[in-house]
């Protein structure tokens, strides 16, 4: 679940939004942490009291190393165990599209935490699309797999997912959409933009 | 391990004449420990690690002892593993104290020692010890030693809730606890297995109430039913089963009672080992601090509020396969901390040694505690 190098100069984008939204002494749950990287920004740059949940062996040592709370744990098995509105931000990074039980994780970031932030490649990218219709797959710098070897289980747009949060009644509290250099899409996002980072609430 | 180890050690002794008040009303008015130290304390007494012992531990726990020729002995300390230059608890960086728990059977005041009201062995007179009461007189410890503050307790199983304890009971004085396999109080189903191992002990004719010790005997087959019970606890179904399956010792059965399956050649060899060195009344003893083990009973069960006042930052871990204390149960201790905004960070350990796998060289186990400690101020 952590980044990979090609991705490093977008993640920076990425991680510049959540940073921003996040307020000195906030609580921040960040599933998928990986190595901690965005968690140390947090804590470092906004004074932030961070908390990760990550699966990988390596992901949870090299977090252990950076000296971040990290919990590991599989985000399959719901956030059991986390109290109820424990957290002013939980964070859902480039995860979504690994999970299977999507509704759930969604359901229980809301649960322990006032609000979801969650950033997702979108597959309606038109770089995506124009590999589709030349009859192949993406690989992307937000899609960087090949189909047989991509933890990704969902393959979803900006369209579909905003239908969903309508579906389980979640407030789009913001909505930010950069390309694949990192920079912010404003017109035709669903077809310009690459990595999508939505605030959610109830 | 390729890299050598602490060498040779020998074990001190330190004695304690202020009366220690226990938490079951009595007072010991004198009590010793019995210790062993690894590396060197540093000027500022800020670089020094607890290591606390489980049911059947000792403060012999790096390093072999000198035999009679000055050469090493044969007895390796029971967490050589992870203690010595270069291994996780690195002595060329930390100074490592093992301690004999009080009510032990290996040097430190106990059962077996005299009670000075009467000249004679304590016996079942030597009071029941708690968690809180071994922390209570390792913080006289750490003061004859100069240590104000431990850089990091640690502990497995039951060593992992004295770990526990400390961030309680002296919140000033630990700045790392390391939690290993431990849990946050026992199960009815833990304090079950306790009561029949406690029974097999209180049953054996040569238990004499207590005070088997001026009998001239030993309740040996009580001590050894106990440990056989508490050994299958400590191992996991798989590891029973690819260890020992249902190979018979020799080739047929023989429709008796004799040792047939390797399981039980294993079983009753641990029972005979553990039985012809450890103290009954130790292990009674050992087995209640375990079952009275619970911070949050005064605090109405919720284990958050109990652990508020810690200050100490944590390292949780749990095994997978450890049905002892299960990852569930160091889960409940995790959510109570991140409840709080305490710090702690958790690893759950792939492993099939079951509970016994905190004492085992598992190369990822090793790295976490390894990395953890690494970033751990002196």
């Amino acid at each position: 679940m952590s980044a990979t190098g090609g991705q490093a100069v977008q993640l920076r984008a990425d991680f510049d939004l959540i940073a921003s939204w996040v307020q000195p002494g906030e609580r921040v749950l960040d599933l998928g942490c990986g190595d901690g990287s965005l968690l140390k920004r947090l804590i470092e740059e906004r004074g932030a009291k961070g908390y990760g949940v990550e699966l990988g062996d390596a992901e949870v040592l090299a977090a252990i190393g950076k000296g971040i709370n990290v919990i590991q744990g599989n985000l399959e098995q719901g956030l059991a165990g986390f109290d109820d509105q424990t957290f002013n931000h939980v964070v859902l990074s480039r995860t979504l599209q690994t999970v299977r039980h999507t509704e759930r994780i969604l359901s229980e970031m809301l649960r322990v935490g006032r609000e979801a932030v969650v950033s997702f490649p979108n597959f309606a990218y038109w770089q995506n699309r124009l590999a589709v219709m030349g009859g192949r797959m993406p690989v992307s710098e937000d899609l960087p797999y090949e189909w047989f070897d991509t933890p990704n289980l969902r393959f979803f747009t900006l369209l579909d997912f905003e239908a969903l949060c309508a579906k389980m009644n979640l407030v789009i509290r913001e909505r930010q959409v950069l390309d694949e250099a990192g920079r912010l899409v404003t017109e035709e996002p669903n077809f310009l933009g690459s990595l999508a980072v939505y605030r959610l609430g109830r | 391990m390729t890299t050598p180890g602490v060498g040779i050690v020998a074990a001190q002794r330190a004695s304690f004449n202020e009366p220690l008040v226990l938490q079951g009303g009595s007072v010991l008015p004198a009590f010793d420990l019995v210790y062993e130290t690894y590396g060197t304390l540093n000027a500022a007494g800020s670089n020094a690690i607890l290591v606390c012992h489980a049911l059947s531990g000792h403060h012999h726990v790096a390093g072999r002892t000198a035999d009679e020729f000055g050469k090493p002995a044969a007895d390796i300390g029971w967490w050589d593993n992870i203690v010595g230059p270069g291994r996780p608890l690195d002595t060329d960086r930390f100074f490592i104290v093992g301690v004999n728990n009080l009510g032990g059977c290996h040097g430190s005041t106990g059962p077996a020692s005299p009670n000075p009201a009467t000249g004679k062995p304590w016996g079942a007179d030597f009071p029941v010890v708690t968690v809180e009461d071994w922390v209570a007189s390792q913080a006289r410890l750490a003061d004859h030693l100069g240590i104000d503050a431990w850089a990091a307790v640690m502990g497995g199983s039951l060593g992992g809730m004295q770990a526990l304890q400390w961030t309680l009971s002296f919140p000033d004085r630990i700045r790392h606890a390391l939690v290993i396999a431990a849990a946050p109080k026992l199960s009815a189903e833990n304090i079950a297995f306790n009561d029949v191992a406690r029974q097999a002990i209180l049953t054996d004719p040569d238990f004499h109430g207590g005070h088997f010790y001026e009998h001239g005997v030993r309740p040996v087959s009580g001590l050894r039913l106990a440990r056989m019970l508490g050994h299958i606890t400590y191992l996991s179904d798989d590891q029973m089963a690819e260890k020992f399956g249902r190979r018979l010792r020799v080739g047929a059965g023989s429709y008796g009672f004799d040792v047939e399956f390797e399981i039980e050649s294993y079983l009753r060899y641990q029972g005979d080992k553990f039985a012809g060195v450890f103290d009954a009344n130790t292990y009674l003893r050992m087995t209640k601090a375990l079952d009275y083990f619970d911070p949050a009973q005064d605090y109405e069960d919720n284990l958050a509020r109990a652990l508020a006042r810690a200050r100490a930052k944590f390292l949780i871990i749990a095994f997978s396969t450890d049905w002892r204390f299960s990852p569930d149960r160091s889960r409940e201790i995790v959510h109570a901390l991140v409840h709080n905004g305490q710090a702690v960070a958790y690893a759950e350990i792939n492993s099939a040694h079951g509970h016994d796998s905190f004492l085992m060289d598992e190369p990822h186990y090793h790295a976490v505690v390894d990395t953890y400690l690494k970033r751990v101020q002196l």
